[in-house]
């Protein structure tokens, strides 16, 4: 009907529209908010204040739950991540494994897969690890990278079962690795309550834990640095290294493309000739090696010996991160080190007497405080992009009547 | 009491939480959101369902305030996802840590007295042999199975509102161009399960334990999205996973009463492996909602 008209009104009977262009005085009554949310000040001044409220709200948990003071509270979270050597140094050990896990999670969101399983992932490739690093013998240069080659290939094999799930009949990946976490938790308390494969024998009188023995330590990797001052493990290079090559892999070669292709439209992935199982799959799969890779960082350069309870959530820290990062590897480390940092600090909250889970509660209440500021700019300007469609359309509307009346 | 009833009780307490979350994530997987954090509303329904009744000293009290718990972690998803278009996995992983932080947190700082819920005896069934005192002779909040059930059923086949729903989770953009607020019908069905899996978290301190533990739902909120999976997102179905997986829980604590020699390990795991199995078997004959858990964007085809 409108074009009908519309029609008509091409035909000569034409009222001119009304001088100025409503839309524009639109824009200019209001502020032009794709100009603010490409402004630093602004996305800056957004995300300072969200933190703020962040920790504002943690302080007050602190004020409202416990005697400690929050201020105190933050304090000891300072020292115990930021301030001095030993410090710093704690902080880069404890964000290592997560940037290896979220460089895997980057390799799989890239093809827009969600592997919810790296904590599983983890924990397979360090069991496996470990397995390895007891039964091998041989010097720490040979034995320390086949120890997380074979953590990786644990992560990767665990990793591949969804894959095949999903590319054989069609499983969802989310929730089928999601369940995997659970089945892998069950598998590695399994074997660290057997002596046969990896719990420890207690010696003479000594109860033996559910935990495997420590392993040998020729095959810690090498720290840097002593320990009042500044001292690193160089589980850290090693993720530096990994980070370096999966972001030329993914940027600058056939592979990346392929990937990125894939991640954005399947559609054409499949129309030019990309396996969306080969590739897709292949990403799922990199993406638990690598979480198994972390794994085995983590059993050679800080802990030692492996538990049920060895992975600590760094599965899902490592993905979190990456979801922060969507699609720019360059996001990782910050994120990455921010969530070191608030794990090492968090080890000093128990000279407050404030219990150690508030350190979960601050990382979660920053994360949700780093997504808001992009995604409330975008939420303003849809807003305005909708409102200016309306008065368009009131426009359009307006127009149509006043031809009707014409003719 | 025989081992089966044993079984056969344990295996009611276990189902109905699950049975009752799921009747919320079905009504939102139905809208098109795959919401993981029924894990952190069911926590916060347990937390706030035990300090609710410990607080006003009656089992009411205690559900009312586990389904406000569950609904404020909804509100706080239902926002962030459907609102600003967060990625649901992010904000439904942060919120799971959060909430396995925040009650941890406040179970260590709060003592709270143990409350559990009345028995409530259904005249002349709960006579029937073996299976009368396990199924009726429950307390009594296990009940409210037989209304949330119907009325789940009710809202998302027999009601606009439902019709909508279905219509934002298998085609929105053509629910949009006909005047659906498709964000605003996700939030919503967010809200519904959240006020669901709530209930379903304060019913575990009310019905089993008394009080709260740390982290005491362990992976039951992935179970219930396990079991919209099983059921083919039918609400029939669903009920069937979560009695199945319910089942399998309960198998964990009656081997362990009766004294059989069994590997605790797989028990445990058994609902998963039963969920992952079933699932490879049935994944490409049942029938998801086309949209779910793809993010909406307007004039998009």
């Amino acid at each position: 009907v409108r074009t009908l008209e519309r029609t008509g009104a091409a035909d000569g009977t034409e009222e001119p529209l009304a001088a100025s262009d409503p839309i524009d005085d639109y824009a200019e009554e209001g502020r032009d908010w794709g100009a603010i949310g490409r402004s630093l000040a602004v996305n800056v001044a957004l995300y300072i204040a969200t933190v703020a409220v962040a920790m504002f709200l943690g302080g007050l948990l602190v004020l409202i739950a416990t005697d400690a003071s929050p201020w105190d509270v933050y304090d000891a979270m300072f020292q115990g991540s930021l301030n001095g050597g030993a410090a710093i140094g704690l902080t880069l050990d404890r964000s290592t494994p997560t940037l290896i896990v979220a460089i895997g999670a980057l390799v799989a969101t890239r093809a827009s897969i969600t592997n919810l399983g790296p904590e599983g992932q983890l924990l397979v490739g360090a069991c496996v690890g470990t397995f390895v690093a007891l039964n091998v013998p041989g010097p720490g240069p040979v034995a320390i990278p086949i120890v997380i080659i074979c953590s990786a290939l644990g992560g990767a094999v665990w990793a591949s079962l969804a894959a095949v799930m999903r590319y054989t009949r069609g499983v969802d990946i989310v929730i089928s690795t999601l369940l995997l976490n659970f089945v892998a938790e069950q598998i590695v308390t399994w074997s660290v309550s057997r002596e046969y494969l990896l719990q420890e024998g207690g010696a003479g009188n000594t109860q033996s834990f559910t935990q495997s023995e420590r392993i040998p330590g020729d095959l810690h990797l090498p720290r840097l640095g002593t320990y009042p001052g500044f001292n690193i493990s160089t589980g850290l290079f090693v993720a530096l290294a990994l980070l370096a090559i999966v972001w030329v892999v993914l940027d600058r070669t056939r592979w990346g493309f392929r990937l990125k292709v894939l991640g954005q439209n399947p559609m054409t992935a499949r129309r030019v000739g990309i396996s969306v199982a080969v590739f897709g799959g292949g990403a799922l799969i990199a993406s638990g090696a690598l979480a198994g890779a972390a794994g085995g960082v983590m059993l050679t350069g800080t802990v030692f010996r492996f538990q049920p309870a060895f992975s600590q959530g760094v599965g899902f820290e490592g993905l979190l991160c990456a979801l922060i990062a969507r699609r720019r590897p360059g996001w990782l480390v910050p994120v990455a080190l921010l969530f070191g940092a608030l794990r090492a600090g968090g080890g000093y909250l128990s000279s407050t007497g404030v219990p150690g889970y508030f350190v979960d509660i601050v990382q979660a209440l920053i994360v949700l405080a780093t997504l808001f500021p992009p995604l409330f700019i975008d939420l303003v300007r849809r807003r305005r992009e909708h409102l200016r469609a309306r008065a368009a359309a009131q426009v359009d509307h307006g127009a149509t009547v006043a031809v009707g009346v014409a003719s | 009491m025989s081992d089966f009833s044993t079984f056969l009780g344990g295996a009611v307490r276990l189902s109905v939480p699950l049975a009752v979350a799921g009747c919320g994530e079905q009504v939102a997987e139905r809208s098109g959101t795959l919401n993981i954090s029924i894990e952190a509303m069911m926590l916060g329904g347990a937390f706030f369902g035990a300090l609710g009744a410990a607080v006003t000293g009656t089992t009411v009290g205690g559900l009312a305030f586990g389904m406000a718990a569950g609904l404020v972690v909804a509100i706080v998803h239902a926002n962030f996802s459907h609102r600003l278009t967060a990625n649901t996995f992010v904000v439904g992983l942060t919120l799971n840590s959060l909430l396995v932080g925040l009650t941890s947190f406040l179970n260590e700082t709060t003592d709270l007295d143990d409350h559990k819920a009345k028995v409530l005896e259904i005249p002349l069934l709960h006579r029937i042999p073996e299976i009368g005192g396990p199924v009726f002779g429950q307390r009594w909040p296990n009940y409210l199975i037989l209304v949330v059930i119907p009325l789940s059923w009710w809202i998302v086949n027999r009601t606009r509102w439902g019709l909508e729903l279905r219509a934002a989770g298998e085609d929105p953009q053509a629910a949009d161009v006909t005047g659906i607020d498709v964000e605003k019908r996700r939030r919503q069905a967010i809200y519904y399960c959240g006020l669901m899996s709530g209930l379903a978290g304060a019913l575990l301190p009310l019905l089993v334990t008394g009080n709260f533990n740390n982290n005491m739902t362990a992976g039951a909120g992935f179970l219930v999205n396990a079991a919209v999976i099983f059921g083919g997102w039918t609400l029939r179905g669903t009920m069937a996973g979560a009695a199945l997986f319910g089942g399998a829980k309960a198998m964990y604590v009656t081997v362990q009463a009766i004294g059989w020699k069994f590997n605790p390990q797989l028990l445990i795991a058994s609902p998963y492996l039963i969920a992952l199995v079933t699932m490879l078997l049935l994944a490409s004959r049942s029938k998801r909602p086309a949209a779910l858990a793809r993010q909406f964007e307007r004039g998009i085809t």
